[in-house]
């Protein structure tokens, strides 16, 4: 597909400006005009209008193919949560109104909104109280870490180390070090869940906390989770909870009652908000009672009348870490969602990310070596060993997946299975979905054997063939217009 | 193939010892796992390390990871090739991909590396 700047015609115009009747002349000092006119592109409306419109045809989402990319949660997120955001009487709220004089009385809806989420997201995750201003997963972390920072200052414990499995997100080490902490990494044992002997070897009275994704990137539960908390508690460390893959567990079991102490919870992933494109995202942070008081300002009460205010005046707070309330936009569409799904549909929402990602496991363990056989929660690993010995990458599976039409899964990651390839079809996928993606899987696992160059010549149905990934991280061509 | 004369760390970094300077970098098993390289975050010289320290970031298309010090000891000089050329640890892990130059502080730390021959088996029982 051409640029737009290759099908510039000189002269063409969308529109013809009409002579004004305002004298031309310039107001602003030479220094300051620009040297020579600005390359643009010169078309008809329609010229463009056919551009941009080819381009959304190019488009790769959730709206459009399935898109099974493991540890992301790439499910669909119900249109009837951005109908609710777009109410006008939230849309063109003016964030600052709630602190104007008499302002609280015209936002009375929204700070209803903000509290009651509060209060679902409590119980939900067995948590004493939230923030919601989080603006993303990882901003959340950071936010809880900062928590954990301000829980030890403020009872003078001298602590250094934080506690991270292997197989955590990366996101998790660069939380616990920008909050000032040295990150200590737990290997994984034979089950890929955290050595549970390593990890008391490494508990000792520096340590300030653990950070731990229950299940875990490999989609497993660590059945010792309870034992893993109290080891922690033991040296007054706190546990972390990465609510990463709460949307394996949403509804049956609740963090805060396995003895984590905080927690985030990514919108996107287990409710439905928008994913990706850098935002805006969510992520709230829950705690429990001992470190309600450190909570980031400002927090919704209610007052005796029944009214909603901003509480601005806490000081062990840890101080602003977002402007006015978080992403509320995004917080509404969170609230929309759960008040549309209730305790039932949630239930249903973790029971079906599992079933779809253990139908996915059991159909495919006879095509790809799975290293990790015992039951999973919302998504699976397999590993591309057995098609390496025909010389066929994960990443040459996942660029032939791009030709079937399918969004690959994510490879690579997690780092402690070799050739890994992780799927998470989640809970909104139709079985014949999840019938058509296992079907070209087992397609490609064939062609591995059979023909391997073919898979590394993937994908040739698109505008952009393979590309050459390193030469683009290694000289990166950027350009401004 | 592993070079004889040099010594090796569990986590696949190598040094070449000759006296107290010992000269480091990954080995070829390491470039392997991690795919081509595209860039290196390297250490600044004077920089004091105790042995399985971090020393530097390498990240690939495959992954980001870190390279730890085989021996404690100060950093000397840094390849500095490799800001432009992170293909070296790819291509000549053993020889122009080496990563840094130190002075070992502390004999006894060499004592902790494998040979040519224990690394071997190593990588066999992995």
């Amino acid at each position: 597909m051409k640029l737009i700047f290759d099908k510039s015609v000189p002269g063409r115009r969308g529109v013809q400006m009409g002579k004004g009747d305002v004298p031309e002349t310039v107001n602003i000092d030479k220094k300051f005009l620009r040297k020579e006119d600005a390359t643009l592109p010169e078309l008809s409306e329609l010229d463009v209008v056919r551009h941009f419109t080819g381009l959304s045809k190019q488009n790769f989402g959730v709206d459009t193919n399935f898109y099974p990319l493991g540890s992301c949660t790439m499910k669909y997120n119900p249109k009837m949560a951005e109908k609710v955001a777009g109410i006008p009487g939230f849309a063109d709220l003016h964030p600052l109104l709630p602190q104007l004089r008499m302002g609280g009385s015209l936002t009375q809806g929204a700070l209803h909104v903000l509290y009651e989420t509060d209060l679902l997201l409590r119980e939900i995750a067995g948590m004493a109280a939230f923030t919601l201003q989080p603006l993303a997963g990882s901003h959340g972390e950071l936010t809880g870490m900062m928590i954990m920072a301000a829980y030890h200052r403020d009872k003078g414990n001298k602590k250094t180390t934080v506690l991270i499995p292997d197989s955590a997100h990366g996101t998790n080490p660069a939380s616990a070090a920008i909050a000032g902490y040295e990150v200590q990494t737990v290997p994984s044992d034979n089950n890929g869940v955290m050595d549970m002997e390593a990890f008391k070897s490494m508990i000792n009275d520096e340590v300030a906390g653990l950070m731990l994704t229950c299940p875990n990137t490999l989609g497993i539960f660590n059945k010792n989770i309870k034992e893993i908390c109290d080891l922690i508690h033991s040296v007054d460390g706190l546990a972390y909870y990465d609510g990463a893959n709460l949307n394996a567990i949403v509804g049956h079991s609740r963090p805060g009652d396995f003895g984590f102490d905080i927690m985030h919870i990514n919108t996107h992933k287990t409710f439905a908000t928008p994913h990706g494109g850098g935002g805006p995202g969510s992520g709230p942070v829950g705690v429990v009672e001992k470190l309600v008081d450190f909570l980031p300002v400002s927090l919704v009460v209610k007052r005796d009348d029944g009214t909603y205010a901003l509480e601005y005046d806490r000081p062990k707070s840890i101080g602003y870490i977002a402007p006015f309330y978080g992403n509320f936009g995004i917080i509404l569409r969170t609230y929309a969602y759960l008040l549309h799904h209730g305790k039932e549909g949630l239930r249903r929402i973790s029971e079906n990310a599992v079933l779809n990602a253990n139908y996915i496991k059991e159909k495919l363990k006879d095509d790809y070596h799975l290293p990790f056989p015992q039951l999973c929660k919302h998504e699976c690993v397999f590993s591309a060993e057995k098609q390496l010995e025909h010389g066929v990458h994960a990443m040459d599976i996942a660029k032939g997946l791009i030709d079937a039409g399918f969004h690959p899964p994510t490879v690579y990651f997690p780092m402690t299975v070799p050739e890994s390839m992780m799927i998470e079809p989640t809970e909104t996928e139709s079985k014949e979905t999840l019938d058509s993606f296992i079907a070209a899987m087992k397609d490609l696992a064939q062609v591995a054997k059979e023909s391997p160059e073919k898979l590394h010549e993937a994908p040739v149905s698109t505008t952009v063939s393979r590309m050459d990934e390193a030469t683009a991280a290694r000289k990166p061509c950027i350009v401004c217009v | 193939m592993i070079p004889e004369n040099l010594y090796y760390t569990k986590e696949h970094e190598w040094a070449k010892v000759d006296g107290e300077n010992v000269t480091i970098g990954i080995t070829d098993f390491a470039q392997e796992q991690l795919g081509e390289v595209t860039f290196i975050e390297l250490p600044k010289t004077g920089l004091s390390l105790k042995q399985d320290a971090m020393v530097a970031a390498i990240e690939s298309t495959k992954a980001a990871s870190d390279v730890y010090s085989p021996v404690t000891g100060d950093v000397t000089e840094i390849n500095q090739a490799l800001e432009d050329q992170p293909e070296l640890l790819n291509d000549d892990p053993y020889e122009g991909g080496w990563v840094c130059k130190m002075v070992c502080t502390d004999p006894g730390s060499i004592e902790n590396l494998m040979d040519a021959k224990a690394y071997d088996e190593y990588l066999k029982g992995m």
